[in-house]
């Protein structure tokens, strides 16, 4: 039997990779989209142990609601970077500085 | 009757006024005959209103009057009226203020002949007039304060009457800080009168002498001062500004740069007086404070002879008549610390007409050599302006006491007084003023050898002033000659005397009533003046003067190079505008420049605005590297944020 606290190891984990991931990645836009759906879905997964654990289906519910609004978000996520990479040319990560002090 | 005569009173301040508004205002539009023309009646309607006023108050023994025009200021508990006092002594002063100043107005017509600025003298003169006749006929120390202010206004507008000329423009400067000087005492004073009597009004305040007589202040920790003889004290700095007492006698001689009818009118005859009218008129404070009788004594006596021994080296003929005024309010100064006000009231009369005289005199030789002042330039000038010639001589000889003159009686009187005050310094005072009764006439009759007598060493026609220069002189000579003998027995040996209730001396200290035991009469005592020191002082001092400048001038280089010393101190005045240079300019120089540099450059500029700007950049260059503009370093920052605000949460922090 797969216990509530393994679940959210799993979870954590997910989450803390996202964190890394954005945090770390210094290359690739598109990877801090992706980090940051993973921490969506390490928020997701604990929704969902606790929605089974406590019974109680409101958390699954608020799972699909996070989920569309995490795909509308990445479209919107990409098409800014679409925009931004025809203004500046380049999607990396350690360029994009227009706000350096 | 009252009525009336507060009205006339009111007339009497009031016509000078209009009589400057309209010199002022209009005198380029109706001219120069029209500007005198106007001015000298109203100033002369003032005089002949004074005159009426004193034989009504004096010589009809009408009551004293004291009146309330308006209120000027009501604070609280407080009233301050513009109210008028007639009595004796403010009817005795008026009388000579205007007199002196009608004849000064005359004057001015010969004097001022081919200045520009006529109108505007004029306008001065009588707003001058106006003004002290306000101060004379105040019944309360704030109307007294605003004559005392507008004097001190005007008098420094005519000493810089030449706008032009450096010295005028410097003098004037230094007679208004001099004065401001003296003025802080007397604002403290009227302060403390406030303080301690409720009331600023005369009256008021001296029937609460007896309950203030015992209250003490405490100036400095653990020095317990009398509340009289502080206000005492700081009434006789604002005197001592005025009245040019040492040490802040340095303005008058300064004052000379003005126009000569000015020198006389206020520098001589009126405004100098002031303070010892103020004195005077405050007789039942001094009496309470002996300590500040004997700071008056014994700085009337410093003053009367050492700045009679300045006017001894002085070349500058009007010079000379200026240190002659200081040495001789001196006297006054003298005479007010013996507490015999009527006496010094007595000298400041026959002062004022004998040295308005002197004044006038020197003037209409200056006119007729062109505006030539040093003496050294004059003499033998007796045989080309006779009228000038003989005035001047009576003015010298009742500045030097000879009798009877109208300066012996009341030079006479001020030594007598020393002689029988008990007040601490008496002696001192005694012998100054002995020994001043023989400088007096020692600088006076040099200047007279000097200009009249001798070689004529001006180059050029030397004519007599016309008669509006001539017919004051000979108006002034009259009571130079006569005023003495008259005045004496009403002034000081009457009961009451001519004062009567203005002033207020203690039973104890009654020197007159001492004196008057002795009293014989005008003509005796003229008659018996070859049985005093004084008397044969006074010869002495003509003599030496007659010696040393006319049978063997060549003595007086030969005392030059003996005493080099000596005279070098004279020439320099004792080094008072020297320490007032060195210590008070300089000084004030040096602190404004501290505190410019170090409190205004360092601190306000250098440290609070342009530090402030500096820290706020060298902050901004700081913290401008926290800003690199890379996402992940936000990132990074905001999971610190929150794993600290979730850690301080959590663990309950």
């Amino acid at each position: 039997m797969i216990s509530l606290s393994d679940f959210l190891i799993v979870a954590a984990i997910l989450f803390g990779i996202g964190v890394a991931g954005i945090i770390i990645n210094r290359k690739n836009i598109i990877v801090l989209l992706m980090s940051i759906e993973l921490m969506l879905l390490a928020v997701n997964t604990n929704f969902i142990a606790f929605s089974y654990f406590l019974g109680n289906n409101v958390g699954q519910l608020f799972v699909f609601f996070i989920l569309t609004v995490a795909a509308a978000e990445a479209a919107i996520g990409l098409a800014i970077m679409m925009v931004l990479f025809r203004k500046s040319g380049t999607i990396e990560v350690n360029k994009l500085d227009l706000l350096k002090g | 009757m009252d009525n009336h005569l507060v009205t006339l009173a009111v007339l009497v301040a009031l016509l000078p006024l209009a009589g400057a508004l309209i010199a002022g205002l209009f005198g380029k539009k109706i001219g120069r005959r029209a500007t005198h023309g106007v001015t000298i009646a109203l100033v002369g309607g003032s005089f002949f209103l004074s005159c009426y006023l004193f034989a009504a108050i004096v010589l009809l023994g009408h009551p004293p009057i004291d009146a309330v025009l308006y209120h000027w200021v009501t604070t609280g508990a407080y009233q301050f009226n513009v109210a008028i006092l007639l009595d004796h002594l403010s009817v005795t002063m008026l009388f000579v203020v205007s007199f002196v100043s009608f004849m000064v107005h005359i004057y001015t017509i010969g004097y001022m002949a081919d200045d520009p600025g006529y109108e505007r003298f004029f306008s001065y003169v009588s707003l001058f007039t106006f003004a002290m006749l306000i101060l004379v006929l105040a019944n309360n120390f704030l109307l007294l304060f605003f004559g005392w202010e507008g004097v001190g206004l005007v008098s420094y507008l005519l000493i810089g009457f030449w706008f032009k000329r450096d010295a005028a423009v410097d003098g004037g400067l230094k007679a208004f800080i001099a004065n401001r000087v003296g003025d802080v005492g007397f604002v403290l004073a009227i302060a403390a009168v406030l303080a301690y009597f409720n009331s600023l009004d005369y009256h008021t305040v001296f029937a609460q002498v007896p309950t203030v007589l015992g209250k003490t202040m405490t100036l400095f920790p653990h020095v317990q001062v009398s509340v009289i003889t502080v206000i005492c004290v700081l009434l006789f700095i604002g005197a001592m500004a005025k009245s040019a007492q040492i040490p802040l006698h340095v303005w008058l001689p300064e004052s000379m740069e003005g126009p000569t009818p000015i020198s006389a009118l206020i520098h001589a005859a009126t405004m100098v007086t002031a303070g010892i009218y103020m004195v005077a008129r405050m007789s039942p404070l001094f009496e309470y404070s002996p300590a500040a009788l004997s700071l008056v004594l014994i700085l009337g006596a410093t003053t009367c002879l050492l700045m009679g021994f300045l006017a001894v080296v002085q070349q500058d003929i009007k010079r000379v008549i200026a240190y002659s005024t200081i040495s001789q309010l001196g006297y006054m100064a003298v005479a007010l610390g013996a507490s015999a006000y009527d006496v010094a009231i007595f000298h400041l009369i026959t002062h004022a007409f004998f040295k308005a005289l002197l004044f006038l005199a020197a003037g209409s030789v200056i006119i007729a050599l062109h505006h030539e002042q040093d003496m050294r330039k004059m003499g033998g000038l007796a045989p080309y302006m006779p009228i000038t010639y003989l005035t001047f001589g009576i003015g010298a000889l009742a500045l030097a006491a000879i009798p009877p003159f109208a300066g012996f009686y009341s030079k006479e009187a001020i030594i007598e007084a020393v002689h029988f005050s008990t007040t601490p310094g008496a002696h001192y005072a005694y012998l100054c003023v002995l020994a001043g009764a023989f400088v007096t006439p020692l600088y006076i009759f040099r200047a007279f050898f000097l200009t009249f007598h001798g070689k004529k060493h001006y180059q050029g026609e030397v004519y007599e002033s016309p008669w509006v220069v001539l017919f004051p002189l000979i108006a002034l000579a009259i009571p130079s000659m006569m005023a003495g003998g008259m005045l004496i027995r009403p002034l000081l040996f009457a009961t009451p005397r001519l004062l009567g209730a203005s002033i207020f001396v203690l039973p104890q200290h009654d020197v007159l009533a001492a004196w008057a035991l002795d009293f014989k009469g005008a003509e005796t005592m003229a008659l018996h003046a070859s049985q005093t020191t004084a008397f044969w002082l006074a010869v002495m001092g003509v003599a030496t003067a007659w010696i040393f400048n006319m049978a063997r001038p060549e003595w007086t280089d030969h005392l030059k190079t003996r005493f080099a010393m000596l005279y070098r101190i004279l020439i320099a005045k004792y080094g008072f505008d020297e320490f007032n240079q060195k210590v008070f300019v300089q000084g004030t120089r040096r602190l404004g420049e501290f505190f410019y540099k170090v409190c205004d450059l360092i601190i306000i500029d250098g440290v609070f605005v342009n530090g402030s700007g500096k820290f706020i950049r060298i902050f901004a260059q700081m913290s401008r590297h926290l800003q690199t503009g890379y996402i992940y370093h936000y990132a990074l920052a905001m999971l610190l944020g929150l794993v600290i605000l979730l850690g301080w949460f959590v663990l309950g922090f």
